[in-house]
């Protein structure tokens, strides 16, 4: 047997779809290994995360409240990487963008609601934003890598937010705990349902992917970030501005993730501390990817994500078997997505060796 | 290896692309000392032959022999061990070594230490000094000319003992007499036992330097000839499958100044060779024709008229008004219709629609947009009529560029800029790649165009694709453009020796 790889030139949706379903089915076969290696039942297992994730009002409750800063960090990896930007500083952006709204939304303004959240939500976005825009104009200006640039950021945010909240934005009334004063109630989300943690966040997640699927689809501003992440030499020829169309996307990319710390800040904490995010920006990466870059695929891959987390929290409880079972679930789907891939842009032939031999 | 035995036997060679019929019991022989030429319109199959030949393809029939031995299919390692080499339209060198080590790339065991250079050198010289191929080992291939890489690569191959070389479209990147030279090399490999291929799609000079020719069409095998006894008028047909119509051209009337370069230099920036002090005009309803060697400066008056570069002195004047900003936008909206050199890179997005590249330089205006929304409707409607106007062969107006051959990417490119009744036509390598009917096809389109009073200017490599469209003849040598004058008061040599440097020895300019 021989195998051979031709390139597709187009591949259908019910392709794609028949993919998809196999590369998530290969996943679960794959982490049944180590379940059964830790002693565990699979298919108990996977009934138990999937009880522990959708079970009740509350832990659906949870999911939603676990998917809402990973829908934002999700679109922020897709929208860049849709234009070839290589954004892996959300977490950083996230970070920036929840002090940014401390900042603004701590006392420094006294405004109603209506007007603060706006003000704060704001804030969020253009801080995360600028934090994407400054490598974006170091390419720009030096080709300095943005991969680089972005990812080690994330260390120097995270560090700028620890010292401020060890130092002038310290909460004097946190009994000494590292975490800043505290949002105003004015400026913090409601939430979606009484005594369940989930909140307006989680809107504001839904619309911006809503928006922008409607930008990648049916705007001008969609056409030329397309044109400009796929060919830019071409899109420059055609006169598309390219330099500012990758501005464009930094900041909307940047500002998505300022906007996830927001939400953690406004809807959750209600304070700024250096645990605000357990790497949200760094799974919206895997959110991006699990949903092919897709706005609306990355609500639903953000929620599978978070369900997974949500859910192995309690099986792991009832069954003894370790909660890292997420991450293992998490990455072994990514990489059958990504394999998936594969056979969606090649064809595979193989022919038996009796026809080479009868060739020759 | 003199006595002409077969080096090369294609026998049966069939390939299927799903319902395309890329190669149907295609049979070559090639015998050494030989030069065959293989000729066909674009998607004739010559490359996918060729491909086969090589090893990238796997063949659903057929075998390929070289020197008796069955090569396995799907394996260029094997080719490449058996002698068989290919020289690409594009090179495989590594820009930032030398001639010298290019040529040995690859050949030297790894896990040897010291290399015996001093060996490899006495082999290439020997190997140039039989071939005639002249060029300066030393130097990085970076700086060296299109021709010396050339040379550089068909070294490569010899360096490498092979029976059977393969040129692909050889001289789409040369000067006439860098051709003829070109020409003298292969006949003396020929006769040293060398079997040659010769891809072309250029008749005169398949005519100048083969023994015989193949002609391909269709996939299949349209003729052969032995090229003493061949017609010119005979083989275009025998390509084509129809009779080719003469290209017919009027007297141009000129009309007013449209686009004047007023000592405009540009020295560095998105043209690699510079452009320095030039002076010239383009007048409404005449074509000039732009000869010279690749990286004249040919680059830079294109990237000055596409908007992508202001001059570093000087002025650009369209209509009279200078050009201030570079914005390929403001071009366009100053009448100017731009056809790009690669038209593969810089033309299309291969991976948007074609009615998506249609609409692209205009995307942000009416009827394509309104308040930053697009106008799919209108984008496709605007695709539908340009596919039936410009005969743009593709699946619709929503496949993908990529999948559109070269002919059709330039009639997309074509009915982008044409559509808009341009005054201005800036032509850059207008057919370069194209089968003759796609050329025959834009040549149409650009005449008709000047015939509407457009000025347009060609700028190509290829002098018969010039003679038979241009009014004036601008050379560029070395950044300098010197007016060659009517092309009625020129011949080949004459642009020749100016594409050259030979300023003096060429006729007095013309006074205007």
């Amino acid at each position: 047997m021989s195998f051979r790889l031709e390139p597709r030139a187009d591949a259908s949706l019910a392709l794609k779809l028949t993919v998809s379903l196999a590369a998530g089915l290969a996943a679960l076969l794959l982490v049944a290994l180590p379940v059964l290696l830790a002693g565990g039942n699979p298919l108990n297992a996977y009934a138990l995360i999937i009880q522990g994730a959708f079970g009740s009002m509350f832990a659906f409750s949870e999911t939603l409240n676990r998917a809402t800063p990973l829908i934002l960090t999700g679109l922020a990896a897709a929208v860049a990487f849709r234009a070839r930007l290589w954004n892996i500083g959300a977490e950083g952006q996230l970070y920036i963008g929840a002090l940014a709204a401390i900042m603004v939304g701590s006392g420094l303004l006294a405004m109603p609601p209506a007007l603060l959240i706006p003000t704060v939500m704001i804030a969020g976005f253009l801080a995360g934003g600028m934090m994407m825009v400054i490598p974006a104009i170091l390419k720009q200006r030096f080709g300095a890598d943005e991969v680089v640039i972005t990812l080690l950021l994330n260390f120097v945010v995270i560090l700028l937010v620890q010292m401020l909240i060890e130092g002038p934005l310290k909460d004097p009334l946190s009994m000494g705990w590292p975490q800043s004063v505290p949002l105003l109630a004015e400026a913090r989300f409601d939430k979606l349902v009484p005594r369940l943690r989930m909140h307006w966040g989680l809107v504001v997640g839904l619309v911006a992917a809503v928006l922008l699927w409607l930008m990648v689809r049916k705007t001008v501003l969609g056409f030329e970030i397309k044109a400009v992440g796929e060919n830019h030499a071409a899109a420059r020829f055609a006169g598309i501005p390219v330099n500012a169309t990758m501005l464009k996307v930094a900041l909307l990319s940047g500002g998505l993730a300022g906007l996830a710390g927001v939400g953690e800040v406004a809807g959750v904490k209600g304070y700024l501390s250096s645990d605000l995010s357990p790497g949200f920006g760094y799974t919206g990466i895997v959110v991006a990817m699990l949903a092919g870059l897709s706005p609306i695929g990355t609500v639903f891959a953000a929620l599978f994500v978070a369900a997974v987390f949500v859910g192995a929290d309690s099986m792991s409880r009832a069954t003894g078997i370790s909660n890292y079972l997420a991450d293992l679930v998490v990455a072994l789907s990514l990489l059958c997505v990504l394999v998936g891939s594969f056979f969606v842009r090649f064809r595979v032939h193989h022919e038996p060796d009796a026809a080479l031999a009868r060739r020759r | 290896m003199q006595d002409n035995q077969i080096v090369l036997s294609l026998e049966g060679i069939t390939k299927r692309f799903g319902a395309l019929m890329a190669n149907d019991q295609l049979d070559l022989t090639l015998r050494s000392g030989e030069i065959l030429a293989l000729l066909g319109e674009n998607g004739a199959g010559k490359t996918t032959l060729m491909n086969i030949l090589f090893g990238h393809y796997v063949q659903d029939e057929g075998v390929v022999r070289v020197a008796g031995k069955v090569l396995p299919p799907g394996s260029p390692g094997a080719a490449l061990a058996a002698g068989v080499g290919m020289v690409h339209q594009h090179f495989a060198l590594a820009e930032n070594l030398t001639g010298f080590d290019n040529i040995r790339l690859g050949t030297e065991p790894l896990m040897r230490l010291g290399s015996s250079r001093a060996a490899a050198r006495r082999k290439v010289e020997q190997i140039m000094g039989e071939s005639g191929l002249e060029v300066d080992l030393d130097r990085r291939v970076a700086a060296l000319t299109v021709g010396e890489k050339q040379r550089v690569e068909i070294l490569k191959a010899l360096y490498r003992n092979v029976r059977v070389l393969i040129l692909d479209e050889p001289t789409a990147v040369l000067t006439p007499q860098e051709a003829e030279g070109l020409f003298a090399v292969l006949r003396r490999l020929a006769a040293n036992g060398l079997g040659v291929i010769f891809i072309s799609h250029k008749l005169g000079e398949v005519l100048a330097v083969s023994h015989r020719i193949l002609v391909l069409r269709g996939g299949r095998k349209a003729g052969e000839l032995v090229t003493a006894q061949a017609d010119r008028r005979a083989i275009a047909d025998l390509m084509v499958g129809k009779s080719v119509a003469e290209l017919k051209r009027t007297a141009p009337e000129p009309g007013k100044t449209l686009v004047e370069f007023r000592d405009v230099s540009l020295m560095r920036g998105v043209a690699r060779a510079p452009l320095v002090h030039a002076n010239f005009t383009l007048r409404a309803g005449e074509i000039v024709g732009v000869a010279g060697v690749s990286g004249n400066g040919q680059a830079a008056i294109a990237a000055l008229l596409s908007g992508l570069a202001l001059p570093s002195s000087g002025q650009v004047l369209l209509d009279g008004a200078p050009v201030t900003s570079a914005d390929p936008r403001a071009l366009v909206t100053a009448g100017v219709a731009r056809m790009p050199e690669d038209r593969q890179h810089d033309g299309v997005v291969g991976t948007m629609s074609v009615a998506d590249n249609i609409a692209i330089e205009e995307v942000r205006r009416r009827p394509f947009a309104r308040m930053g929304f697009l106008n799919r409707k209108a984008m496709r409607q605007r695709a539908l009529d340009a596919i039936a106007a410009y005969d743009i062969r593709c699946p619709g107006p929503d496949a993908e560029a990529r999948l559109l051959s070269g002919g059709n990417v330039q009639k997309l490119i074509l009915a982008r800029v044409l559509e808009r009744e341009p005054k201005i036509i800036l032509a850059n390598q207008p057919t370069r790649g194209l089968d003759v009917g796609a050329q025959a096809e834009v040549h149409r389109r650009i005449i008709a165009a000047r015939d509407r009073g457009a000025a347009v200017l060609v700028i190509s490599e290829d002098l018969d694709e010039l003679f038979a469209l241009a009014d004036r003849f601008l050379v560029v040598h070395a950044g300098e453009v010197t007016d060659a004058g009517p092309s009625t008061a020129l011949d080949r040599s004459t642009v020749g020796l100016l594409m050259a440097g030979h300023i003096n020895t060429a006729a007095p300019a013309i006074p205007a």
